[in-house]
């Protein structure tokens, strides 16, 4: 039977706040353990919430971003259960009326092209504490510096069909949230988080059979691993007549299997009910307004923009819209006044700047600074190779200019005519039989020649105007 | 010796004589404790409404002097690390800390007898209840050891033993004081009262620790009530409302006959006597008792031994050995009744019958309030309780009894208005209380209307 999966994801992400949801701890990660903590974030006898606007501002920037409707009232709930790092006994979410619902993110399938994920909705929550089980045998040391931190939870409908879906949603999902950010989405921090629902059914059907949910995935590759073997488990599962049975299932990235949870650990009621100590969440217009207004131009709208504007591909696009702040650097440095084609600035981007960045997500220089390579290479100044070297230097010597750090790695060309014409009369005369030869015809030796002038230049010499004084003296 | 110090020293002298008598009206308090603060006011020639004032503090109000119990096992020993916002703008005006007391085990009953450290004892008569859950405040004023105390409100517990005791209490509107540092017992309820040994001790009170405070997102937008002005001299102009839901066939003689004297006494003021109704009076009981422990069931739940205040380790099998053991040893049995009821009020496939329908009947509650009061009523009359001081034991083993208590007080929580208790005569020389329940945020009316009726009626008299 051919089987096709149905996937739905739920994401959490850590919001890119300076302070925690409900109190004004600091929610910087990786402080010593219980450093960033009061008595509102550990829950002590008599302590209260009171709402981080901030928050609240970029849950809605996000919900924007992924063409959501925001609610101008929203009501935090309370999500209760025991756990030891769940200080009050609850998390203080949103259950029945989120901040957003209804949102949708386009992304590209390898399997079907352009897809459409719906967004059901996107709720504002605080972070429970941290459970470390190994660092202190027999024991569980818990670490409260991550409660109370503000995370949103964007929970999709089971739009993906394949596990590379998956990977591809999440990767254009934390473009976005990155574009505007929202959150540094960093699975390894744990500033993003995935959930997955996952069924089968048989291809062409449209049902949706019994799920299992999938969690404990600590990186897109993991995810789109586990989600595989899942299916695998499910497809053995069903074809051997078992069936599948609703459950909680653990990636374990070690051995790539996923293992089901314990049935103790599951099966919660969380009883949950509008959290009295906080009002309803109310959003007016005139600042719902001001937030769309001020929604950053998103991934999809820029590389439509930037493929008309420069005349590049949808795929070229794509290399310079990578993050933001590369789009930046490459629209200011195509609009400068160099007169290079856009498809050249780009090559200059993603050939020569994109390699400077150790991660990939800015450009280590200013367009300004790039420019002025870019005009020695145009004036015959710097070989287009050379460029590579200079470009590279100029990151580490900020104060320089372009022709300054050329200098110094001895990489000027000489295009300076009378110099040029002294090292081809030189070779040529030191070379009678070459020239010869190639004056009856082997016009291969041009090549030979050429070579010859640029060794006595030592390098310096621009190899185009070597070719035409080479050229006219020959002719003569 | 200051003025500060001569007060604290003769505090020390009240609070002594009336532990000695047995009232156990506090948990914790100390000599020691009351000098150390006096000197401390003179050092910093403190000034302000309340200098030198002594006041006592239900002990479930965050403090940090002494421990911050909440009548339970579960938080023996606890110094709360910050003071709440009640506690500090106390200080600020100057007012000395008398002790922590006696309530019911995180305020869930109506007599004291529910505190895991023993209950306290009416002053008026020994051999019964001071009411609760506020009952040590309520017995330490009584019994003149303070003039003013703090006392917390979820269904009546400021009032009810206001009335039991023979003094006044104040339960503000909802929001009107900040709730940071008052320990939850069900948040869309729990609201700082006043104690005092007269209207207007209890409102001076109430005027110090009102106001907004960012801390508490409930709290109103709203600058502090003022001091109270002089009692006026008659009540002409003004309306009164009696609901004839809270004057049921039946009702307690005794009760009947002070109510009765009390709204002939308002008349003689000038004040127009008005019948109203409240038709869905009758639903305030079950409706708190679902919304009550429902909020309650989640707010408890931080009490698990991992952080703070003692841990059983149930043999440490598991994390989950530790809370069933930590909380079965720590609870007492209301407490533990209620956790169930919240529990199962809040569970799947009971939500929509229980919580979701018990929140729809309460708004129902309120608009009943709303609609009498925007026709030109200014406050409501109606006795505090169904009956005077009960004895000790007399409704320990009948929870319903003991929750019908609250009958006439658990509406205004409910309805998030404010309302008093004032002591309007004695039947068989127990105390009745009468209560003024005033429209959203009408405290000042409430308040000038119990001023009047105060210099009216006598309160020590028999009533029949």
């Amino acid at each position: 039977m051919n089987w096709e999966t149905v996937i739905g994801l739920e994401v959490h992400v850590q919001l890119l706040t300076a302070t925690k949801m409900f109190c004004g701890c600091s929610s910087r990660f990786g402080d010593p353990p219980n450093t960033n903590v009061c008595p509102v974030c550990l829950g002590l006898p008599g302590a209260l919430p009171v709402p981080n606007e901030q928050a609240v501002r970029l849950a809605v920037r996000a919900a924007f971003a992924l063409g959501c409707t925001v609610h101008p009232r929203s009501i935090f709930a309370r999500k209760n259960y025991f756990y030891p790092d769940l200080p009050k006994g609850y998390q203080i979410s949103q259950f029945e009326e989120p901040v957003a619902t209804g949102g949708a993110l386009e992304f590209v399938s390898v399997e079907r092209g352009p897809v459409t994920m719906r967004i059901k909705r996107l709720h504002l929550e605080e972070d429970a504490g941290k459970s470390f089980h190994d660092r202190v045998p027999g024991m569980t040391a818990v670490d409260f510096n991550r409660s109370g931190v503000p995370l949103i939870e964007i929970v999709s409908e089971p739009d993906l069909r394949s596990p590379a879906e998956a990977r591809a949603y999440l990767t254009t999902l934390k473009q976005v949230l990155k574009y505007v950010e929202v959150s540094d989405c960093n699975m390894e921090e744990g500033s993003l988080r995935v959930d997955a629902n996952l069924s089968i059914r048989p291809a062409g059907s449209s049902e949706l059979r019994t799920r299992t949910e999938v969690k404990n995935m600590n990186s897109f590759s993991g995810v789109e691993h586990a989600l595989t073997a899942e299916r695998e488990r499910q497809i053995a599962a069903t074809e051997r007549g078992f069936g599948v049975v609703q459950a909680t299932m653990l990636f374990d990235a070690a051995s790539g299997e996923v293992r089901p949870m314990r049935s103790k650990e599951e099966a919660q009621d969380y009883r949950y009910f509008p959290e009295p100590d906080l009002p309803p969440l109310v959003l007016t217009e005139k600042w719902l307004a001001a937030e769309r207004e001020a929604l950053p131009e998103l991934p999809a709208a820029k590389r439509e923009r930037f493929a008309k504007t420069f005349q590049i591909s949808a795929e070229a696009t794509a290399v310079v819209t990578a993050t933001a702040s590369v789009a930046t650097f490459f629209e200011a440095f195509a609009t400068l006044p160099h007169g290079l084609s856009g498809r050249d600035s780009w090559n200059w981007v993603a050939n020569d700047l994109l390699s400077l960045s150790i991660d990939g997500e800015t450009v280590p220089l200013t367009p300004d600074r790039a420019a002025q390579v870019v005009k020695l290479v145009q004036s015959g100044q710097l070989s287009r190779q050379a460029a590579r070297r200079v470009l590279a230097e100029m990151v580490n010597a900020p104060e320089n200019t372009a022709l300054a750090v050329a200098q110094r790695l001895g990489l000027v060309q000489v295009s300076d005519n009378s110099a040029i014409e002294v090292w081809v009369r030189e070779t040529l005369e030191t070379h009678p039989g070459e020239v010869a030869r190639y004056k009856a015809g082997e016009a291969k030796l041009m090549g030979f020649l050429v070579g010859q002038v640029m060794k006595r230049s030592k390098g310096k010499a621009d190899p185009k105007a070597v070719n035409a004084s080479l050229a006219a003296a020959l002719a003569r | 010796m200051t003025d500060f110090l001569r007060a604290a020293g003769e505090a020390a002298e009240r609070i002594a004589a009336c532990e000695a008598k047995g009232t156990r009206a506090f948990l914790a308090w100390s000599e020691a404790a009351l000098v150390e603060q006096a000197e401390r006011l003179a050092n910093a020639g403190a000034s302000g409404p309340l200098a030198g004032e002594v006041v006592a503090v239900k002990d479930v109000i965050a403090e940090s002097q002494f421990p911050t119990t909440c009548g339970s096992k579960i938080l023996e020993g606890w110094r709360s690390p910050f003071e709440a916002t009640a506690v500090r703008r106390l200080r600020e005006a100057g007012a000395i800390v008398a002790g922590k007391t006696n309530c019911d085990e995180f305020a869930m009953g109506s007599s004291t007898e529910w505190s895991a450290y023993g209950p306290s004892r009416n002053p008026v008569d020994p051999t019964r209840v001071p009411g609760g859950s506020s009952g040590g405040s309520a017995a330490a004023v009584a019994a003149g050891a303070v003039t003013m105390a703090l006392g917390s409100e979820t269904g009546g517990s400021v009032r009810q033993p206001a009335a039991f005791c023979g003094i006044v209490g104040i339960k503000p509107t909802y929001g009107r004081v900040s709730r940071y540092g008052l320990v939850a017992f069900g948040s869309s309820l729990d609201q700082i009262g006043t104690f005092g040994k007269d209207v207007t001790s209890a409102a001076r009170l109430l005027g110090v620790i009102s106001g907004r405070d960012d801390r508490d997102a409930t709290s109103l937008d709203r600058i502090p009530l003022g001091l109270p002005a002089p009692a006026p001299a008659n009540l002409k102009g003004t309306v009164i409302g009696v609901p004839r839901e809270y004057f049921p066939e039946g009702l307690h003689a005794g009760i009947k006959a002070a109510s009765d004297r009390a709204l002939a006494r308002l008349k003689d003021l000038g004040a127009e006597v008005r019948d109203v109704s409240l038709p869905h009076t009758k639903y305030a009981v079950p409706t708190y008792y679902i919304v009550a422990p429902a909020e309650a069931s989640s707010n408890l739940a931080r009490y698990d031994g991992v952080r703070y205040g003692p841990r059983a380790d149930g043999g440490l099998a598991d994390v989950r050995a530790v809370y069933r053991a930590t909380r079965g040893h720590g609870f007492g049995p209301e407490v533990r009744r209620r956790i169930l009821l919240g529990t199962y009020v809040l569970s799947a496939g009971y939500y929509d019958a229980y919580y979701r329908k018990a929140q729809h009947v309460r708004e129902a509650i309120r608009a009943d309030f709303a609609r009498v009061f925007a026709q030109g009523v200014h406050a409501l009359f109606t006795p505090t309780t169904p009956t005077p001081a009960f004895k000790f034991g007399e409704n320990t083993a009948d929870p319903l009894a003991m929750y019908l208590s609250d009958v006439f007080v658990c509406t205004a929580n409910l309805a998030w208005v404010p309302a008093l208790s004032l002591p309007i005569g004695r039947d068989q020389g127990l105390p009745i209380g009468g209560q003024l329940i005033g429209a959203m945020e009408g405290e000042a009316t409430i308040i000038r209307i119990a001023q009047a009726l105060e210099r009216a009626v006598d309160a020590t008299a028999e009533v029949r």
